[in-house]
């Protein structure tokens, strides 16, 4: 369809926002607790958080939760029962104020969620999600959508993409999609004529750092290289770079068992744990930080572009900036960039 | 089970074979005919096995798909849902969600000899391509079937064993560890290689399969490469852990090969292309 | 640092220790883990007040251990760490030297951990002001009010485990929270396992915390789960003495005396 676009008024993002919530949508927008910012279940405009450059966690627990159940299980007399979850109890969200770097990252996401096996679950919640993406007027160095195909102000992924006419001013509203449309018309009088929009100079400048080519060609002949030891030194093997990040879809499958019933659930893991790869034997082939390290970078910019054809990162920086010993990843894939194989 | 990839069928217990210390073979059946009936599944080919309540596990499918109607599954006590299924009875209902991953390619080695190469519980992801080739005994040259265990005690399928012992069409040899052979032991006594490098199978026209623990594995390899095997004519498994089975939990890939989805077949050429990460 | 920068590059160049971990300018105004392993790289060695992070954690990551002989700097919260660790047999002289820096950022060298232990004991371990309102508004509350407050704060916790990672004494190979035999804690981020999980961990660092905030630093949501530790080493301290990481001392919660007050045991 024909990119819409509209004019936003500054003070009509809460009238968006509550005539939404009258028309009984459910909201997930960026809430700030203890200084950090997530993506919640939000009642009021009043809570949602501005001035961000990065929410703290992705988006992504809302089509990939941290934790779902797959299905539920009764034994009973007659045997077992076993119930899938009903697809239909997924709720229809709107996804408000996320970043271009994460709305791209739905996709990425994806893209693994699809490798020939279709995971319809995954699907019909991401199918469920209007996407209210939000421009980049700000950046920091942590940054990098830039050098991996993104870009501050990209549409890819938003069904409305809000660009903010510099710090105080108005926004241009682009509707992207059908889905984004039927948002729209629920609040038609908001999105008004737009005569000029120039959204350009409105974006953050975020330098262009690497190539994201030469390091997918480069990371192929690049398993045995000593720069995966000396980079995961101080990597204490946490799973926090994964659980922030967009696109990392590492998980577990647990029983829950509760007396008779029970169901079984789908959890985040991270390949940063130690026991992540461990056979039952106490064998480990990822036994050592430093393997775990080259899965986590060789996944996202290796076996993903020649697997899946698109890249498991998209230059958020979330990684770097809640990683608690500074592991960088921009700084790393510069100095993978740089080193002499 | 079209919307959900994580729907196990139901499967009942039908009969439960002891095989070995800690081993055991479930005869499985559909509860659903349905699922029965859509199911389908080759040599090689794995699932995930689960008890409601504790969890699922990865392991081959054991009996070959020229036999209908049910499907067995041979494992060692060793984790948590191993030792929950361990506890299952005849009759219980267990979840089953596959067939996954590729296959031994049967079709390609009509008219070879085949050489299986098995230790200890690894008989049980070739003993699936050994019963299909042996019903579709004609395709096939010599068979030929070694197999090995620590003790006399821990070999598997024993009845099985003695009906190959019997048939005129296969050649078996089972030998156990140095140490661990009985008093009326009348097999061989030595390591899975050494039995090998003994025998020396000819390579000529033949398929070798290889499967066991990791150890076995390594000695095995250079063994049939001095007797003429080319690296694509030899097959092993690899078993990495596994979670979901169809590539997406992210934890047993090989460098960019996934074993879930790549393997878990692959031939010692394939293997030499791979990091060693496995 | 200029004193820590020569002092690293003469154990270096004598080949007195092989590795010597301390801290360097990381990015976003934060400082990290350096190691320095060649005598050239000694002169990105930095100290200032951004220097929290607890290397302890270090002393017991297998791949820095298997370089060899360590030396560290340690100000105070790393000094204690070390001392527990070697209480519990984790490190010991042969295999650690440490450069303590002192409160006001000077170099003190050690000739062993007795030394280092001396220089702790000078120091008692005092919860910070606004930490010690909060516990005391805890405190305070009915017990349903301070239930909805842990759950409340635990609910974002998405089990990355960098609380574990941060933490010096959170070093067994195989945390209980891995155990699936049985499963005492669900491995999913539920809002009752959360708050097993962080209360099995306090309990498990009773008389073990040496109150750094490693964990507290290192959590990605800024969750304060160090009022856990804290409330138990209040708690510990009214009920069972002082604490003082000792390297011949007592293990607060683990020691059996048959003069016990509490008679459960016998």
């Amino acid at each position: 369809m024909n990119i819409d676009k509209r004019l936003v008024r500054k003070d009509s993002l809460e009238k968006l926002f509550d005539i939404l919530k009258q028309n009984s949508k459910k909201i997930y927008a960026p809430v700030t607790k203890n200084g950090k910012t997530t993506f919640r279940d939000t009642a009021s405009f009043s809570l949602v958080s501005t001035g961000y450059i990065q929410t703290t966690e992705s988006s992504k627990d809302i089509s990939f939760p941290r934790t779902e159940k797959l299905l539920d299980y009764s034994k009973n007399k007659e045997g077992m029962s076993v119930k899938g979850i009903d697809l239909k109890d997924i709720p229809e969200v709107i996804l408000w104020g996320i970043r271009p770097c994460d709305a791209i990252g739905i996709g990425e996401l994806g893209s693994i969620f699809n490798w020939d096996y279709k995971d319809e679950i995954y699907n019909n919640r991401s199918s469920k999600v209007t996407v209210f993406g939000f421009s980049c007027n700000k950046s920091d160095e942590y940054c990098f959508c830039t050098s991996v195909g993104g870009n501050p102000g990209n549409t890819e992924g938003s069904d409305i993409l809000f660009t903010r006419m510099g710090e105080d001013g108005d926004y241009i509203a682009e509707i992207l999609t059908e889905k984004g449309q039927a948002v729209a018309e629920i609040a038609s009088g908001i999105f008004e004529r737009l005569e000029t929009a120039d959204k350009e100079k409105f974006l953050a400048d975020v330098p262009v750092k690497f190539n994201h080519n030469e390091i997918s060609e480069k990371l192929d002949k690049f398993f045995e290289s000593k720069e995966w030891v000396d980079q995961s030194l101080r990597c204490l093997g946490c799973g926090a770079c994964a659980y922030v990040c967009p696109t990392c879809a590492c998980f577990d499958i647990e029983d829950e068992a509760h007396g008779k019933n029970g169901s079984r659930v789908r959890c985040w893991d991270s390949c940063g744990f130690s026991h992540f790869t461990v056979h039952t034997s106490g064998h480990n082939p990822r036994d050592v930080q430093s393997a775990r390290w080259r899965q986590r970078i060789m996944h996202k910019f290796s076996y993903m572009p020649e697997r899946l054809s698109v890249y498991g990162c998209t230059g958020c920086g979330r990684c770097s900036r809640a990683c608690p010993v500074d592991m960088n990843i921009l700084e790393h894939l510069i100095s993978i960039q740089e080193v002499t194989v | 089970m079209m919307d959900n990839l994580y729907m196990p069928y139901l499967m009942r217990i039908e009969r439960i074979t002891y095989e070995a210390p800690g081993v055991k073979t479930f005869m499985l059946k559909f509860v659903n005919e349905a699922d029965e009936d859509k199911f389908s599944y080759k040599a090689g080919q794995f699932g995930e096995y689960s008890v409601y309540g504790v969890g699922e596990s990865t392991f081959c499918i054991a009996s070959p798909p020229t036999r209908k109607g049910y499907i067995e599954c041979t494992f060692r006590q060793t984790g948590k849902v191993t030792n929950a299924l361990s506890g299952c009875e005849e009759g219980s209902i267990i979840g089953f969600r596959g067939p996954y991953g590729n296959v031994f390619p049967i079709e390609e080695w009509k008219g070879k000899s085949l050489l299986f190469i098995a230790g200890g519980i690894a008989l049980p992801p070739m003993r699936c391509v050994i019963w299909n080739a042996l019903d579709l005994r004609e395709n096939f040259k010599d068979v030929t079937i070694i197999y090995g265990a620590r003790t006399v005690k821990d070999l598997v399928y024993k009845d099985e064993l003695k009906d190959w012992e019997l048939r005129k069409d296969v050649k078996l040899i089972t030998t156990v560890d140095p140490g661990g052979e009985s008093p009326d032991w009348k097999g061989e006594i030595g390591f899975v290689p050494t039995i090998v490098e003994k025998i020396a199978p000819s390579s000529k026209d033949t398929i070798a399969i290889v499967c066991g623990p990791p150890v076995m594995i390594k000695y095995t390899f250079p063994v049939l490469a001095k007797l003429g095997f080319t690296d694509e004519n030899i097959y092993t498994t690899l078993e990495n852990r596994m979670k979901c089975g169809f590539g997406k939990c992210g934890r047993c890939n090989v460098g960019k090969v996934y074993v879930c989805k790549d393997g878990p077949v692959f031939t010692v050429a394939q293997l030499k292309e791979l990091p060693d990460e496995y | 640092m200029v004193d820590l920068i020569k002092k690293a590059k003469e154990l270096i160049e004598t080949s007195a220790v092989k590795v010597v971990i301390g801290y360097e300018e990381g990015t976003g105004n934060k400082t990290r883990a350096l190691f320095v392993e060649k005598t050239e790289d000694a002169d990105r060695l930095i100290f200032d007040s951004r220097c929290v992070q607890n290397l302890a954690a270090y002393i017991t990551k297998k791949e820095i251990k298997d370089k060899g002989k360590m030396a560290i700097a340690a100000t105070l919260p790393v000094m204690r760490s070390i001392i527990q660790l070697a209480s519990e047999f984790q490190v010991n002289d042969s295999n650690l030297l440490v450069l303590g820096i002192t409160p006001e950022s000077k170099l003190v060298e050690f000739a062993n951990l007795v030394e280092v232990e001396t220089f702790v004991h000078q120091y008692q371990i005092e919860i910070d002001a606004r930490n010690k309102e909060m516990l005391d508004k805890l405190e305070k509350m009915t017990q349903p009010e301070r239930w909805k407050f842990w759950i409340d704060e635990l609910a974002p916790c998405f089990k990355c485990y960098a609380c574990r990672a941060a933490c010096p004494m959170c070093y067994c190979s195989r945390c209980t929270v891995d155990f699936n035999q049985p499963q005492w804690i669900p491995v999913a981020s539920t809002e009752l396992g959360n708050l097993e999980w962080h209360l099995m961990r306090a309990i498990h660092l009773t008389g073990r915390c040496i109150d750094c905030d490693a964990c507290y630093n290192a959590c990605p949501l800024s969750i304060p789960i160090n009022l856990l530790t804290k409330k138990m080493l209040l708690d510990a301290k009214e009920h069972f003495g002082g604490y003082q990481p000792a390297l011949k001392g007592d293990h607060l919660m683990s020691t059996y005396k048959p003069d016990d007050k509490e008679n459960f045991i016998q």
